[in-house]
Order: structure tokens, then sequence, then C-alpha cells
């Protein structure tokens, strides 16, 4: 079998392309929508700072570590970013009945997925890294001292956020919009679990498992192995990316499952609000 | 003898222990105007979604432009087109910006100058851009038709396209309609509960009832055949079942 070639990938190109254009022109067009994306990570960003100022000045570890609870609140929101952005440009189809028109163009399946995880790592980008500038100004914090570490931090929780957020969708193509608040619940649901501001081993003995099977269990040990240990442990960092891997193939494995069960159900015409 | 450009055999359709679409087979020629008709719950609208390939059927098989829809969908689509008025384009996108979307979608070349042709063809040009949800009902069915001609299709679905539409709009649009149809040779099916539309534009009439194709010719042979004025009261008799029966019995026995 002869490998694809460059003039057979470029309508695959295109196609994303459009997507990410159609997506952009609704960003674009609604400043409300671009100030919602830098507000919410800027105001849990400065209340977690001046928690952390209370705490260094009666903690040693905090002081030790002013970063411990900055990084944790802009990394997890980087998962959480990630997920909000395939699932709400998916449902951004379905609250405009456009569903229907996609899916009878030539835009394939997987290329619509590649336009949501585009938009999504640009939706996360937009929201992180003015808050991250901002923990430098307001509390002279620099997430970006995490160094090399911090890409491997934002790749593997990003790509479960895009795990989850893919999963969702599926979802919402099974059972409508009414499961939309699954997008929002989801993530939620499993942030304690995380161990996102403390120590896995501070949970019961029977969560531990649940939370050894989280990708983004390894990466909050590992942020906070570097700004305690100040030892980067890229042990943590592969564990994490093996259980993405299987979070992302079962995430997309749901998302094809459910979209052939509203083709079966013939939902596909009627979606939307 | 040319493969048709849509070729559906023996389909058929249940949805929750209710049958759609019965042993449903049909075929509509290069260049032909058919209309699709038949009352609310004929399985018109399911008969469309799975031509398009929104809707997967229990049984049958279905060929557009010689492509079997259940491996090679994606072969038959960027020559395919819809408009339908279960979907909508994106409200908060100005009208340019959607058919540059499709335009893309469908890869294809000189966009804006495509984008002029429909604007000066389909009168877009006072609102093109404006955003689609600020429109009347009417500039969005022109846009909405812009979107379903934008890849010049060789196959056009429509369902329902006048619907909503004033008696001059309406007018508009089909005259606009066949003539596309007369200059690309494109085939076209049409669903609609408008029967004058129906009999003025369509060469041959599929009438539906319970999921099943229960009668089909020109509407000039359909109206001799049951013996009435027009397709409306053609459609009146098969939708309520009466007469068409006879009908089938005569053809049967001749």
């Amino acid at each position: 079998m002869s490998a694809p070639s460059y003039w057979a990938l470029r309508p695959s190109v295109t196609r994303i392309y459009a997507m990410i254009l159609r997506y952009t022109y609704l960003l674009k067009g609604s400043w409300p929508r671009i100030l919602e994306l830098v507000y919410w990570p800027t105001v849990q960003l400065v209340m977690w700072g001046f928690i952390s100022q209370f705490l260094a000045s009666t903690s040693s570890i905090i002081e030790q570590a002013f970063g411990l609870f900055l990084s944790a609140v802009l990394l997890w929101d980087v998962l959480f970013r990630g997920q909000l952005g395939v699932s709400l440009s998916f449902f951004e189809e379905m609250w405009s009945r456009n569903l229907g028109h996609l899916m009878v163009s030539p835009l394939r399946p997987s290329e619509f997925i590649a336009a949501l995880l585009t938009m999504s790592l640009a939706r996360t980008l937009i929201g992180m890294v003015p808050a991250s500038f901002l923990a430098l100004w307001f509390f002279g914090y620099s997430v970006y001292d995490l160094g090399l570490s911090l890409i491997a931090f934002f790749i593997n929780l990003i790509v479960m956020g895009w795990a989850i957020g893919i999963a969702v969708s599926g979802l919402v193509l099974r059972w409508g919009l009414g499961a939309e608040s699954l997008a929002w619940g989801l993530v939620f649901a499993i942030s304690p679990l995380c161990g996102i501001y403390y120590p896995i081993e501070v949970m019961p003995a029977w969560v531990h498992p649940i939370s050894h099977a989280l990708p983004a269990s390894y990466v909050f040990e590992g942020m906070r192995v570097i700004l305690l240990e100040h030892t980067v442990k890229w042990d943590l960092m592969l564990t994490a990316a093996l259980l993405n891997g299987v979070y992302l193939t079962v995430g997309v494995g749901i998302y094809f499952a459910f979209l052939k069960s509203a083709r079966r159900r013939g939902s596909l015409l009627q979606m939307g609000e | 003898m040319s493969t048709p450009v849509i070729e559906v055999s023996n389909l058929r359709k249940t949805f929750d222990q209710v049958t759609a679409v019965d042993d449903l087979s049909l075929r509509v020629e290069s260049g032909q105007l058919a209309g699709l008709l038949g009352g609310n719950g004929a399985g018109k609208t399911t008969t469309i979604g799975m031509i398009l390939g929104l809707v997967l059927p229990d049984e049958g098989s279905i060929y557009v432009l010689g492509h079997d829809m259940a491996r090679h969908r994606y072969r038959a689509l960027p020559r395919m087109n819809f408009s339908s008025p279960y979907v909508d384009l994106p409200r908060r996108l100005t009208v340019a910006q959607n058919l540059g979307v499709y335009a893309r979608l469908y890869g294809l070349s000189d966009i804006p100058g495509r984008i002029r042709r429909f604007a000066r063809e389909l009168d877009l040009g006072a609102f093109i851009d404006r955003p689609v949800g600020t429109l009347s009902a009417g500039q969005k069915t022109r846009v909405a038709i812009a979107k379903a001609l934008i890849n010049d299709p060789y196959l056009l679905l429509l369902d329902e396209p006048t619907a909503s539409l004033d008696p001059d709009t309406a007018d508009w649009v089909r005259g606009y309609l066949e003539q596309y149809q007369a200059r690309t040779g494109a085939a076209i099916l049409l669903a609609s509960h408008n029967m004058a539309e129906v009999e003025r534009m369509c060469s041959n009439v599929l009438m539906m009832r319970e999921g099943k194709l229960v009668d089909e010719g020109t509407p000039s042979a359909l109206i001799a055949r049951y013996g009435r004025a027009n397709m409306e009261e053609v459609f009146l008799d098969i939708a309520r079942g009466q007469g068409w029966d006879q009908v089938a019995t005569k053809k049967s026995g001749s």
C-alpha cells in the first residue's frame, strides 16, 4: 500500500481548517465569549493566590513551596478548559442545529474531532496564558519555573480533558442536550480523586485504586515532587501518558459508537435546542 | 442504460416498533426532478435521511451516484447536498462566513468569487454580512439554498424548500431551482406538501403512505389515473387511503 500523498491529505487539512475558521468566527464575533475564557482562570488564580499568601504566613510547607496551590489551580484549569473546549465547540453545533449539515458534508468524524481538539487547545491557551502572567505580576510566582516538565504536565492534562470531552460529546449525540450537564459535572466529579491540592495518600485506601487509574493524579503528584523536593519524576509522566493513550482511545471509541447509535435511531436530523 | 443517481432497494426502517419505511424501492435518474409526496409520518424525511446517510436503514441498500452509501458514502457526499427545515446554519455567523465555511468543507476553489455569484443570483447582497440569526424566513431560505448549491451538486435533496415562504418568494425559489436543474442537469429529489409546487416542478412523483411507495408517475399521469382534477386531490386520495388501493388493483389487473 502506498503512503498517502500530500495532495491526498490536503482536502482533509482544508476541512479541519474550515471548522477551525467556523469556531474562530464565533469567538471573534462575541467579546463576552473571549472574556469568559479568561475570566474564570483569573478569578480562581487570584483567590488561591491570596489563600497561599495567608497560609504561607502560618505553614512552613507553603512558605517553602508558595506556588503549590497556584500551580495546582493553573494546571487543573488546563484539564477543565481542555475538556470544555471540546464539549462546548461540539455543543455549538447542537445549539445551532447545524450538526445535520456537517454530517452530510465531506467532513469526516476524525476531521471534526481534530478541529474540536485544535479549538480546545486555542481556548485553553487564551484562558491560561494571561492567568499565568497575572500570577507572576500579582504574586511573584512563575508557573514557567516548573521548566520542561510543565510541557509534560500540560500535554497530559489537556489530553485527559480531550478524552473526557470527546466521550461527553458522544453521550450528547446519544442522549441529546439533556446530557449537556455532564460536560460541567463529570470533570468536577473526578477532581477530588486526582489529588489536585493534596497527596492521594490523605484519601481513604479504597479510593487509591481509582485515583491511580486517573492520569491527572500522576501529574499533580509530579508537580508536588518538583515544588517540594525539586526533583523531576519522569516515570510519573510516562504512566500518565500511557493511561492517557487508553483514555483517548476509549473516548474516541465512545464517540464513534454513539454516532453510529444516533444514526441508527435517526436522531441526527432532529438534534438541537 | 446509465447509472441512476439514486437507487434504493428494499429499504426498511423501524423506530421503537413503528415502521417508518417499509420495503421501499425507488430510482431517481440523472436530470430528473422527482417529488417525494406523502402525508405526515409517511416516511419521506426518514427516506431522505437514509439517502443522505444520516439514518442507518435496518434492511435494504442505497446507491447514490453509483456508490454504496453503507460503505462509501464519503465518495458520494462531495457531489450531493441538501436543505431541510430540520437543520439550520450557525445563527451567529454571517451569511458570507457560513458560505465560506461550507465552501471549504467541500474543498472548493475561488471561494470569494463563488460567494459573490450566489449573492448576485440569489439576491443575498443586502444581508451578506449579517448574522444568519437576524434574517427573515425568506432570507434564511435563500441562504439555505445557496448553501445547498455551494458545491454545484449533481444530486440535491430538498425537504420542503418553500415551507413558510410567502407565495412570491416561494415562486422565485421554484424558478431558481428549475433554472439550476435545467442548466446543470442535476437530479433533484424534492419532498413537499405543496401540490401546486409538485405539479409545476416534478417530472416524476413518488407517492408514499405508511412507509411504502404506493404509486409513481408524472403529475399528469397520476391525475388521469385517479380521475382527479389536480395533484391536491390525488394527494388526498392517497393520504386518506381512498382510491389508491382500487387504482393498484386496476393496475395489477390490467
